[in-house]
């Protein structure tokens, strides 16, 4: 791996809700390398988002980033840092790049407007100069007519022409790092291979870090030289992409790429991982995906698993590191012996 | 368009010339100022048990043609025939008759499940109306449905917000079986569901289609997922079916080269193989103001798209025995070179199939087809 811009070190965002504490992101730490795209993967609930907006501390109340983590960047704890010095981070060295470009764009402001408020607010800017910013952007992201689109509203434009301008208006600053919060998944699969395809290209050639936060392992594959995959506010495998393909060590990860029909592929019966996600409000003792594993012993009731290392850098938060013994006997999980209470 | 874009056996369910348009109305008296063509021309047939899957991009006019065959939306023309009887000409009550043998499992579990209704009130809604059961043997009735589709029987009193959107589109499909149809429309059933649980639905969906005999409309934007479902698949654009094929012939051969482009889209689960990409340029038109032509000539990567395509309408041919494309540069098609040159044509028709549009494992081995149980 190369050198970390970003090292993520036990971060805990808890929610403080009328129906008690959840805890999305529990104790997560991942580093992402200069110039290196690091893919973050689960389902819906697993922390994924926090844990992106956590670096980006956006985390209102009732939620809050617990004291004890660390975030290190560029050489500085962003969770020691004042609002002040953040808002100097925030789309000038870190920028974000959300999943639905309408709601991250604003109706009333031209586009240009937009991409050019970047430029006024962290480079100093006057409006004429920010404007041909923008339409040097919106050029760099393969928009056509740049200058007739800077001066259009977010509403005249397709959904894959705003994404690329929430990416323009990312990359205005050459931040260290892009976080894109799936930046594809509102839209096509013609249209999202573009946009990937952009993504990668002007990260590679501007050198930037991007954090992909996404739930489409395909996604990951392509786009991805190291992969975290999250499940209940927990990291729990990363590898390196061809290695957590080709050697997926935790049940879960082995469940999602089970679950997932391949164009190409065998069409055989879907595995599938029976059970739900628990609450946030009360993860299990123990190991937190035990019910749904079709692995699980003893041990996974009642001790928590750590992360282990299982070579190569690549780690996993299992109990069969220790005892790989009990994966020659697979069984129904406990959520599918509980009855026909599968989700 | 002919008859012969049918399946082997009868068809259960026979689609021609579906046009659905839309008004786009101006000014405070609504006056009509132009027409979206959402569907525009679309034929299919669909045979008992047989699962035909539609799929295209947002905006293509999938879910409006599933929605105009069970008439949710009034079709503006074309015909549709179930079992024999035409289902644009029904009144009221004989609609309603119908509507016991077509069904529809919707996209969204949270919108499309009434949240005042318990699931068994839900689920047994459809039994009171067609008058299927009532009292005692309609309990049992919704009990065993949900059973059926994986719910324990005792959840009938709780309500939608209480599961999650696994579980809530397991009570709409549960609401669907419960009239006992033949022909259900999914219209991207899985779509707003996790990976695992996506494989619970499909999974649940193929048992039942076994169990039943059940034929599927299965309206969908994911080709990974409507690879595993389907035995055939129609390819939609811009109102247009332009491709139908069975599954292995159109992940194995595609032939238009929108299917080229759609399938070379779709990221590959591994690692290590650089899938070459057909890139589209462009977004796709606007159905109000379709191109002229070949609906998708602005787009397209054919070495021989010249100015024919953008005058003539290509047919939906028979490319190959029970392949059918809509593409004039694709041969053999019955418009001729001659034809194609009369209408400013400069480059002959070839046959063109990168290979960015083949995933590897149907190039190298097509798979026997021993799922198709009908």
């Amino acid at each position: 791996m190369t050198t970390p811009l970003l090292e993520i070190d036990d971060l805990h965002t808890y929610f403080y809700t009328d129906n008690g504490v959840a805890r999305s992101v529990d104790g997560v730490s991942f580093d992402v390398g200069v110039g290196e795209t690091v893919g973050v993967v689960g389902e819906s609930g697993c922390g994924k988002s926090v844990t992106a907006l956590s670096i980006l501390r956006l985390i209102r109340p009732p939620g809050r980033i617990e004291p004890g983590g660390a975030m290190r960047f560029e050489g500085r704890d962003l969770l020691a840092l004042s609002e002040r010095e953040m808002q100097q981070i925030r789309g000038n060295r870190i920028a974000m790049v959300f999943q639905e470009p309408m709601t991250a764009l604003n109706p009333v402001f031209t586009v240009g407007d937009q991409i050019g408020e970047v430029a006024r607010i962290h480079a100093g800017m006057n409006k004429r100069e920010s404007l041909a910013k923008a339409i040097e952007m919106l050029e760099l992201v393969g928009i056509p007519a740049p200058e007739q689109r800077a001066g259009e509203y977010p509403h005249q434009l397709s959904g894959g022409m705003r994404q690329r301008v929430v990416i323009a208006m990312a990359l205005v600053m050459n931040p260290a790092l892009v976080i894109a919060d799936e930046p594809t998944t509102a839209l096509d699969v013609t249209i999202q291979a573009q946009i990937l395809e952009l993504l990668a290209d002007l990260t590679r050639r501007l050198g930037t870090s991007v954090l992909l936060i996404t739930h489409d392992l395909g996604v990951v594959a392509e786009n991805c030289s190291r992969v975290v995959v999250m499940y209940a506010g927990e990291v729990v495998e990363e590898a390196t992409t061809i290695d957590l393909f080709a050697r997926a060590h935790h049940p879960y990860t082995e469940g999602l790429l089970g679950a997932m029909p391949r164009v190409g592929g065998e069409r055989e019966r879907l595995a599938t991982i029976p059970g739900t996600v628990p609450a946030p409000t009360a993860w299990p003792a123990g190991c937190r995906f035990r019910e749904r594993c079709p692995y699980s012993w003893e041990r996974c009731g009642t001790e928590h698993p750590p992360l282990y290392q299982i070579g190569g850098g690549h780690t996993s938060r299992c109990h069969l590191a220790e005892e790989p013994e009990h994966r020659l006997h697979p069984h129904p999980p406990l959520a599918a012996q509980a009855g026909a209470s599968a989700a | 368009m002919t008859a012969s874009i049918a399946t082997p056996t009868e068809p259960l369910l026979s689609v021609r010339d579906l046009t659905k348009h839309f008004p786009i109305k101006k000014g405070i008296f609504g006056r009509v100022a132009g027409q979206v063509r959402a569907v525009d021309g679309v034929s299919f047939d669909v045979a008992p048990a047989e699962t035909l899957a539609l799929v295209g991009e947002s905006g293509c006019g999938k879910s409006t043609t599933g929605r105009a065959i069970l008439r949710l939306i009034e079709p503006t023309s074309g015909s549709v025939s179930f079992d024999g009887q035409n289902v644009l000409t029904l009144g009221a009550t004989e609609l309603r008759k119908l509507r016991r043998r077509m069904q529809i499992v919707f996209q969204d579990p949270f919108s499309s499940l009434n949240p005042r209704m318990s699931i068994g009130a839900i689920v047994r809604e459809g039994l009171t109306i067609h008058r299927i059961a009532e009292g005692a043997a309609a309990d049992a009735r919704v009990k065993q449905l949900l059973d059926e589709v994986g719910l324990r029987p005792e959840y009938a009193s709780r309500y939608p917000h209480e599961f999650s959107g696994g579980q809530r589109q397991r009570v709409g499909i549960a609401r669907a079986l419960s009239v006992e149809p033949s022909f259900i429309v999914c219209d991207e059933p899985v779509s707003a569901l996790d990976v695992s649980v996506q494989a619970q639905v499909v999974n649940l969906l193929q048992d039942l289609q076994r169990d039943r005999g059940l034929a599927y409309l299965f309206i969908a934007h994911d080709l990974s997922i409507v690879e595993h479902i389907a035995d055939r698949v129609a390819v939609m654009y811009l109102g247009h079916v332009v491709e139908l094929a069975s599954v292995d012939r159109l992940y194995g051969e595609p032939i238009m080269p929108y299917t080229q482009a759609l399938l070379s889209a779709v990221p590959a689960p591994d690692p290590g193989v650089k899938r070459e990409r057909i890139l589209l340029t462009g977004d796709v038109p606007s159905p109000a103001n379709p191109p002229s032509g070949c609906v998708f000539h602005p787009r397209c990567h054919h070495p021989a798209r010249d100015a024919a395509c953008a005058a003539l309408v290509p047919p939906l041919e028979e490319k190959a025995p029970g392949h059918w494309a809509a593409c004039i540069k694709q041969p053999p098609s019955t418009v001729s070179w001659e034809q194609q040159r009369a209408a400013g044509g400069t480059k002959p028709p070839e046959f063109f199939l990168p290979r960015a549009a083949l995933h590897r494992a149907v190039a190298s081995a097509p798979r026997d087809s021993t799922r198709n149980q009908s």
